[in-house]
């Protein structure tokens, strides 16, 4: 569908805008808020993790859950990330919807064994579905260093079973948190942390859901097409943006917004459409969601194509704690409109 | 003795089964009546022949892969299992196959398992005993241990939220003690005081590492530092196992938290069927095989509780025939079609775990309620 698809993606955002009251949050609050919806709807939501309770969260997400929803659905666990994971594979085999929180998506190399050998594998397996939600506070860009800066999503989609998404917008975090909760199978949800608070948006009350797998058509354009997600969906619609004015090009944005599933026809309708793809994300570059992007693109639309398909991402390095060294490795809004200049002039 | 001094230190401990902390007391015959010593035998043969059923299998070349068991250790998983009400759970591990048994698993199943045909329990999905038979309660494995601890505590942690006395039940070998997970399980469960019952298996060795290898301190007397009872058992005397794990249970269903149990016992083939056990001490195996599990039980009944020697030779051989049976049932399953491997990878709704079987005839009159 594609265009279509993300097309569609786009009008229902427009639909949901008409028919739903909406006031603008942050990004962070209206990750809040999709829990609070799911936990005074269904009963059998918990959320699980370090200092999630009392405390409300290391970025207060839960900051009042305990007030609302008593510290027995808002559990505080020691430091024991395959305990988090672990004991919320067995609550969901029993009937429950656990939220587990890493305190940095990092930690997930904590608790990787019991994400990738027993939830993933679990249904494929044993025929068990595992419904449950890893929220991982993700990305760079504050001087976090190596430990508390990793964008680690292409591990996941390397994990046959697991579902992965990164949304950027208020509005796609609340949708998509609600959408992942509901879904029967374990989700990984990277909230990138440097759009906590620099992000809000229209935000729909209610407990509408975001599906999962269905990019969203960000601005459409004819002479590129830019496919991002997480933070750089933001700086992708700024430098289409600026180089409108500076060039009078017409950029097309995509914000793939689920990883896993990925919306293929979205991705191949835009390719098909402007001939010319940039793929840029904040994580390293091998073996990347750009890699594989770039691949269904030249698997499924290279005769559409006008240039090579590139890719602006970090480059395979750690990331470094130093200002001047993070910032020489995320990528910026002038290494993105540098790309998108090099490909319309191509 | 012909062992070595570190084995025979482990079985000098071994044959004086310590207690610590004094929180649980089994009680020996705890409610055993007649048919229920019958079954413990019955479950432990039916673990033993299907065991060398499929070994045979194995040998024939007709389980792909390789080849584990349990010989030696039917008592534990026999003796725990047969102490779970239906509406508990339990994660089974490799050595465990009785467990499976008592849950109502018929061996047809295991075999087709192994064999990687359409009949077995995860239809050629997975291996061996990595299995658990969703309707009888029950999750199967993953090779890295010991996750189900894990597991396990998760599925209690549900029960407890929703105020719910039942209880789950793993296994793990004293390998998996020296694996971070073990701690964190052991950490959260006693920190919540989760209903879930950890049975231990010391079979003296992880694959080729004797326990002087794996700790330092024994990990039953870990049990405490967590914060819940811990007990060491004969683990080739089922009856023993059984009480141990019937008080663990009833510990654990009334709120009162985990509890772990070491089960001493030997692990009488190699780690799998391509280990030549070149490590284990000389004597080492014969010692133990004096204390056959179902040698010693069989004697037992006969010495004890007045079973007639007919009796027991009839019952080991109904179960060979079943098993017998059972082997050719799984022999004549089809191998799966090869478009399946692409099924399943996502679920499309959450589906309920259903309940096993609880032959102990505690359980004989009871409503089961949640």
């Amino acid at each position: 569908m594609s265009t279509a698809t993300a097309t569609n993606g786009r009008n229902a955002a427009t639909t949901a805008d008409a028919s739903s009251p909406q006031r603008e949050l942050t990004y962070l609050d209206a990750i809040s808020e999709a829990l609070r919806v799911e936990m005074r709807r269904d009963e059998t939501v918990f959320v699980i993790g370090e200092d999630v309770g009392a405390f409300g969260g290391a970025f207060k997400v839960t900051d009042g859950f305990v007030e609302e929803f008593g510290a027995a659905r808002v559990l505080d666990t020691p430091l024991a990330e395959n305990a988090i994971i672990g004991a919320a594979v067995g609550a969901a085999l029993e009937g429950l919807r656990p939220v587990c929180e890493m305190q940095f998506a990092d930690f997930i190399a904590c608790g990787f064994d019991q994400l990738v050998n027993v939830a993933a594998k679990m249904h494929y397996r044993q025929g068990l579905a595992v419904p449950m939600v890893i929220r991982l506070p993700s990305g760079g860009g504050f001087s976090g260093g190596p430990f508390h800066s990793q964008n680690p999503e292409a591990w996941f989609m390397q994990t046959p079973g697991l579902k992965v998404v990164a949304p950027s917008t208020a509005a796609d975090a609340k949708g998509l948190l609600i959408a992942a909760i509901r879904d029967p199978n374990p989700v990984c949800f990277l909230e990138h942390k440097a759009l906590y608070r620099h992000v809000k948006g229209e935000v729909p009350e209610g407990d509408a859901a975001v599906p999962l797998g269905e990019a969203r058509l960000v601005c459409e354009g004819s002479d590129l097409s830019v496919i991002a997600y997480g933070s750089a969906v933001l700086i992708a619609e700024r430098a289409a943006e600026e180089l409108a004015g500076e060039l009078g090009a017409a950029i097309e944005v995509i914000d793939l917004r689920s990883l896993v599933p990925l919306d293929r026809e979205a991705i191949l309708s835009s390719a098909i459409k402007t001939g010319k793809i940039l793929v840029a994300h904040e994580a390293t570059r091998s073996a990347g969601v750009g890699a594989e992007v770039a691949a269904l693109i030249s698997e499924e639309a290279f005769e559409h194509l006008d240039a090579p398909v590139r890719r602006l991402t970090a480059p395979d390095v750690p990331i470094p704690f130093s200002p001047p060294l993070e910032q020489a490795v995320l990528p910026q809004l002038e290494d993105m409109k540098e790309a998108c200049r090099e490909l319309l002039a191509y | 003795m012909a062992s070595t001094p570190l084995a025979s230190t482990r079985m000098n401990s071994t044959s004086a089964a310590r207690t610590r902390p004094e929180d649980l007391h089994p009680r020996r015959g705890y409610d055993l009546l007649p048919e229920d010593r019958e079954r413990l035998l019955r479950f432990m043969l039916m673990m033993r022949f299907s065991e060398e059923r499929a070994l045979a299998l194995y040998k024939q070349g007709k389980i792909p892969g390789s080849f584990y068991d349990g010989c030696g250790q039917e008592a534990i998983s026999v003796g725990a299992a047969y102490a779970l009400a239906p509406e508990d759970r339990m994660c089974i591990l490799h050595r465990d196959l009785g467990a499976h048994f008592v849950r109502g698993l018929t061996p047809d199943r295991y075999l087709a398992n192994y064999m990687g045909r359409s009949g077995g329990v995860t239809a050629g999905k997975d291996g061996n005993l990595h299995f658990g038979a969703p309707e009888l309660g029950c999750v199967g494995m993953v090779s890295m241990l010991p996750d189900m601890a894990l597991v396990a505590s998760g599925m209690s942690l549900a029960f407890k939220m929703r105020g719910e006395p039942r209880v789950a039940m793993t296994f793990f070998g004293e390998g998996s003690t020296a694996n971070g997970q073990w701690h964190e399980a052991m950490n959260f469960a006693g920190v919540q005081r989760l209903p879930v019952v950890f049975i231990l298996e010391n079979n003296q060795f992880a694959y080729s590492t004797p326990n002087s290898l794996e700790f330092a301190v024994d990990p039953i007397d870990r049990a405490k530092t967590y914060g819940f009872p811990g007990i060491s058992v004969d683990g080739n005397d089922v009856e023993a196992v059984f009480a141990a794990a019937s008080e663990a249970v009833d510990h654990a269903r009334a709120g009162d938290g985990p509890a772990l149990i070491e089960c001493r016992t030997m692990r009488m083939h190699g780690h799998g069927a391509h280990d030549d056990m070149s490590y284990v001490p000389p004597g080492l195996l014969e010692e133990w095989r004096e204390r056959d599990p179902i040698d010693r039980y069989a004697e037992r009944l006969l010495d004890e509780h007045g079973f007639e020697p007919e009796a027991i030779e009839r019952l080991r051989a109904e179960v060979r025939e079943q098993v017998e049976d059972c082997a050719r049932t799984a022999l004549a399953s089809p191998m799966p079609e090869g478009a399946s491997a692409h099924e399943g990878v996502f679920a499309d709704a959450w589906r309920e775990l259903g309940d096993g079987e609880a032959p102990w005839s505690r359980w004989a009159d009871r409503q089961v309620s949640r």
